[in-house]
């Protein structure tokens, strides 16, 4: 697959969320404010991108050279859990911007559905390293593209009457599913399209 | 310990109180995934069920070396073991349900409802209490995994898949709907769809039974 392709499959048309339904637990409980899911949307870029290119040094130098590819559950995310607890040790350290933009909601990434996922789906597609790289980051990037225009629409909410039993999560749900259901425009007839 | 819940008290809020899908939501992801099938979805509940009872006792037996920095470490270490043996048995013994879980077999490691159990109730408690406690999560979850996979497939396939038997298929269908069902909430955002108005559904049985005030907090806290 060309890189472009790899960048809008992941961005728009195997969004994370609204297709594979990873990361469901940070895109209902941290998108209550715009502010909280840009911060959440960020910090998963960074996490996806260096999650992807480390899983994928760990899968293609040890575990297969080796021959102990059942070990990856393990490994990756013993490699996610590390890496992002290293990322938390930066961000107090440097104490600055990259602390109060993403260091809030680093701990919520630490055992992350789609963290892993990415990382298991890049190493079954066999990407190159900068392929790797490429899917991490773009799954990141379409995360925070539904993570902001949720808390978009859930800030609108606020204002409307909802009754009683909907409020909170099940409007929440309701809307992601609304939301995915516009996503579906986005198939693979209009990658073949855009592409040629 | 310092609670006086009985075991039966542990093993019920599974169920119902503390379900992991329908109340703290912690076991939804990633499983909400599978639910488009009620066959798969009996398949998850029982590997998830596995893994968190062998995870929560094998971390109450461990408590005593398990403490501080590498707890959370420890844990993952835990359940990515047993995810691990629990996929390759899997893999082994039961292909086809291996085939249809897909990603999401190898994902059961990252399920929060064990992550949760195994730092909030067996880091604390003796063996045969975290035991039971991780029964009664596994019955909980996968009792709501498969409602929620009995509704999507019925109205979205117009089907029941259940697991083939002697002389028969495994597969129930559903009059009216086999023919003419509705297709979307067979997709991702049928997922979606039939969660949020099952929720909604719960909240009003529960502000009908408690009293309004009370359930419309406690579902403040949750969301």
């Amino acid at each position: 697959m060309t890189f472009i392709g790899i960048i809008i499959t992941y961005t728009l048309v195997q969004n994370l969320v609204l297709v594979d339904l990873l990361g469901l637990y940070p895109y209902v409980n941290v998108t209550r404010k715009f502010s909280s899911a840009a911060g959440i949307g960020a910090a998963m870029i960074i996490v996806m991108s260096l999650a992807t290119l480390l899983t994928w040094v760990m899968y293609h130098l040890v575990l297969l050279p080796l021959g102990i590819t059942f070990l990856q559950i393990l490994t990756f995310l013993l490699i996610t859990v590390g890496l992002v607890q290293f990322l938390e040790m930066i961000a107090k350290w440097s104490a600055g911007a990259l602390h109060r933009a993403v260091g809030a909601y680093l701990p919520l990434l630490t055992v992350n559905s789609a963290v892993l996922g990415i990382a298991l789906i890049a190493v079954n597609a066999n990407y190159s390293a900068f392929g790797s790289l490429l899917a991490g980051f773009s799954a990141g990037a379409g995360f925070l593209l539904v993570t902001v225009v949720m808390a978009a629409i859930r800030e609108r909410l606020d204002l409307e009457w909802i009754p009683k039993p909907f409020r909170g999560i099940p409007i929440a749900f309701i809307s992601a599913g609304l939301m995915a259901m516009a996503f579906l425009g986005f198939d693979a007839s209009f990658l073949r399209n855009l592409l040629g | 310990m310092m609670s006086r819940n009985t075991l039966s008290e542990d093993f019920m809020k599974g169920i119902v109180r503390e379900n992991p899908i329908f109340m703290t939501l912690l076991g939804l992801c990633p499983a909400i995934a599978v639910s488009d099938k009620v066959s798969s979805a009996l398949g998850m509940g029982a590997a998830v069920a596995i893994v968190l009872i062998a995870t929560n006792l094998t971390v109450s037996i461990l408590k005593e070396f398990i403490q501080g920095k590498v707890r959370t470490i420890a844990h993952v270490a835990i359940i990515a073991t047993f995810s691990t043996v629990v996929n390759l048995l899997m893999h082994a013994y039961l292909p086809a349900l291996y085939a249809a879980l897909g990603l999401y077999a190898q994902l059961i490691a990252v399920n929060c409802i064990i992550i949760d159990r195994a730092n909030s109730f067996a880091q604390e408690n003796s063996a045969g209490r975290s035991v039971v406690d991780a029964i009664g999560m596994g019955i909980g979850f996968t009792l709501a995994l498969t409602l929620i996979a009995l509704v999507r497939e019925v109205l979205g396939h117009g089907t029941i898949t259940l697991f083939p038997a002697a002389g028969w298929n495994g597969t129930v269908v559903v009059p009216g709907l086999g023919t003419a069902p509705i297709k979307v909430l067979g997709l991702s955002a049928g997922a979606f769809l039939v969660f949020g108005y099952l929720k909604a559904m719960f909240n009003a049985y529960r502000m009908r039974t408690t009293s309004g005030e009370r359930a419309d907090m406690k579902s403040g806290q949750t969301a």
